[in-house]
């Protein structure tokens, strides 16, 4: 069986048809005086899923999150939780909880009291408050800080003592505002994977708002990719990577080659474009593009082969000169200009120590690519 | 660690001309709180231990440095406790320390539950309004305090502007009668310490993060709540510096209970005068401000101790 990207999911309920959405977000708008935070969207998140809101800052992504939250009231549309609208109701009644992006710990009181804030609230006996914390300090590895105050906590444990507190009441939805953000790169990782493993061991539905494509990759089932209130595409990591419906998705997540064409012709799932310098690019399964249509074909730079001479199995080459090149040890970087003067990206897997056909700058050059190894995008 | 390693670099690095630079600046105020409080005090000390005489100054010993050491000591000799043990038998004086006291207590408090609304008002203004906020709060400084608390004569009296008022819209029937009791006196006093209460309870409430009221409210906490558990708890320093900054100067209050509290309220501050001025008894009333400043510096070590414990808490 094919697949996109390198990872098989057996959990997959935007699949299924009979799937009943968990939250729903149905023709929600905000609006802040003038500007339109959040435009018309509709969105589903499944229950148990690990969902990323991505995008650049202003796009609308935290002031979703914080209308799930309660903080801000849709100016239209309706959300829905289980089933529930939530229109009205405050936040203390929500059964979701957030992380906050500055962990708003309170700092009067100790790591032990912070967790239990939350569960006092709901009136919990003292006992059951007491094993219930006990336990969140012992998932997040802060038991021997029960007692410190959050500024006696380096940003790492703050982080955890924040997610233990969201987490401690077990709400039905943890909502996260850039829960990484403050972290330096290396822990930023680490806690990626830890943030992965908790979501799995209590069987929560996580919503994520992040501005870091990589975190978004690494943690989400799936990804919401969102510019100027709206989203512009709704799929798991590989499918976003790999089939990016829009040239803003494309553009927006890792790097991609474009170039502009025309639909020449189209027979079946095939279709010839030609750019303005009349260079041919022929593409297998190039969904809904009509002959005719102004569309661009995009294609990542790893999937773009470099050789001094035209592969002769090549469907498409392109000739251009090497302009550029970057050795990163793991892979190479080359930049070929083309004849039109467009500058092609294409990076190679370094899996041998010694190379065939090494290039230099100035060198003549081929770039080709299967007719399966990019998209064509009509929007 | 690294942070503390760095500034001890720092100041390393700095060299001894520096060093000895800091030490003078670190002098300069020193030498201001010996020449200008501390020395002063001493005076109004030796006074209190004085006895009153019809003379210039009235009282004796006056030390003469030119009869020497001699002089000196004979002068010790005569200084005793007595004006100290003439305050404990007259109840008069306690009873003027202890309703100082306690009106300096109650009108903190009255303060304190007028500042802190407004303080939260501020705060919680948007950031362009601040500024003017602000700048309104410090506005009655530029007119005289004397002229300010005499204007509420105006208002307070029985044919003032707020009986006129009352009387007008039929509210009252009889005019209310305020000035020359304790009721003015309070007035008085939180009227003109204010914004000794509202600035310090702003400058706290300002930096809190409304995040935090967010998270409390997102735990469950309904807004009323929030406010006692996380804002109020978070501005208990701004509370203290506070109302340590109003009562302290109201125990001593001399023009409030003078103008607005007429003669048949008693405070401190105006029998220190009476003493003074009245019945030029400069050794009694030194007593009196001795006393007096005992009383006040227990506030002060308390404010500090709270303030060095604030310090140490990183908030």
């Amino acid at each position: 069986m094919k697949s996109l990207g390198s990872i098989r999911r057996s959990f997959a309920p935007w699949n299924d048809p009979n799937a009943k959405p968990y939250i729903r977000f149905e023709n929600v708008t905000k609006r802040f005086g003038e500007f339109t935070a959040v435009n018309d969207l509709t969105l589903t998140i499944f229950e148990r899923e690990f969902f990323a809101l991505l995008g650049a800052s202003g796009c609308g992504k935290s002031t979703l999150l914080r209308m799930l939250a309660g903080f801000e009231e849709p100016t239209s549309g309706r959300i829905l939780l289980d089933g529930q609208d939530l229109r009205g109701i405050p936040p203390y009644r929500r059964p979701v909880n957030m992380m906050f992006q500055s962990y708003a710990l309170f700092p009067h009181m100790t790591v032990e009291k912070n967790i239990a804030f939350g569960l006092k609230q709901e009136g919990m006996p003292a006992a059951d408050i007491a094993r219930r914390v006990a336990e969140m300090l012992k998932l997040v590895k802060l038991e021997q800080f029960a007692k410190r105050k959050p500024h006696q906590l380096s940003g790492g444990q703050r982080q955890r003592v924040a997610l233990a507190r969201s987490v401690a009441k077990r709400p039905k939805v943890l909502l996260l505002d850039e829960p990484l953000g403050a972290l330096d790169k290396k822990l930023r990782e680490e806690t990626q994977f830890e943030l992965m493993d908790l979501q799995q061991e209590l069987g929560l539905t996580f919503v994520v708002v992040t501005h870091d494509q990589e975190e978004a990759m690494t943690m989400a089932d799936r990804i919401a990719i969102m510019d100027k209130g709206q989203v512009m595409q709704v799929a798991t990591p590989a499918e976003v990577y790999e089939a990016p419906t829009s040239r803003f998705v494309a553009g927006f997540v890792g790097n991609i080659n474009m170039f502009e064409g025309k639909v020449a012709d189209r027979q079946a799932n095939t279709v010839r474009i030609t750019g303005p310098s009349g260079a041919e690019i022929t593409v297998e399964n190039a969904g809904d593009a009509a002959a005719g249509a102004d569309v661009a074909f995009a294609i990542r730079p790893e999937k773009i082969r470099v050789s001094s001479k035209r592969p002769a199995d090549a469907v498409n080459a392109l000739q251009g000169e090497v302009y550029d090149i970057a050795y990163l040890g793991d892979m190479t970087v080359y930049h070929v200009r083309l004849g039109d003067g467009q500058i092609v990206r294409a990076s190679s897997l370094n899996a041998q120590r010694v190379t065939e056909d090494p290039l230099t700058w100035s060198d003549s050059a081929w770039v080709s690519f299967r007719p399966d190894a990019g998209v064509v995008l009509t929007r | 660690m690294t942070d503390a390693a760095m500034s001890t670099t720092a100041v390393k690095a700095g060299g001894p001309v520096n060093a000895v630079l800091n030490r003078l600046v670190i002098i300069v105020p020193y030498l201001w709180l010996l020449f200008f409080f501390l020395v002063p005090f001493l005076i109004v000390f030796k006074i209190s231990l004085s006895q009153t005489a019809i003379a210039m100054p009235p009282y004796t010993p006056s030390f003469d440095l030119s009869e020497g050491i001699g002089g000196l000591l004979s002068g010790l000799k005569e200084l005793s406790f007595d004006n100290y043990v003439w305050l404990t038998q007259d109840p008069l004086y306690f009873n003027a320390y202890v309703s100082s006291v306690v009106i300096a207590a109650v009108s903190t408090l009255l303060t304190l539950l007028v500042g802190y609304p407004i303080a939260y008002g501020m705060a919680r203004a948007p950031t362009t309004i601040r500024p003017t906020l602000l700048m309104l709060v410090i506005l009655p400084f530029w007119t005289s305090f004397l002229i300010r608390v005499y204007a509420w004569i105006g208002i307070l009296k029985p044919e003032g502007l707020l009986n006129q008022v009352l009387l007008a819209t039929g509210i009252i029937s009889e005019p209310l009668i305020i000035l020359n009791t304790y009721t003015a006196i309070f007035i008085g006093i939180v009227y003109s310490y204010l914004p000794f209460m509202v600035l310090p309870l702003y400058s706290a409430l300002e930096k809190m993060d409304y995040s935090l009221i967010e998270a409390a409210e997102d735990l469950g906490c309904p807004p009323i709540m929030a406010f006692w558990k996380i804002t109020f708890p978070l501005s208990i320093p701004g509370v203290v510096a506070g109302c340590l900054l109003v009562f302290i100067p109201a125990v001593g209050e001399f023009v409030i209970p003078d103008l607005l509290g007429g003669s048949q309220t008693l405070m401190i501050g105006k029998t220190l005068w009476n003493e003074f001025f009245a019945n030029r008894d400069w050794p009694v009333s030194s007593a009196v401000a001795v006393i007096l400043l005992l009383i006040l510096i227990v506030p002060i070590v308390f404010f500090q101790q709270a303030q060095a414990k604030a310090q140490e808490q990183g908030r």
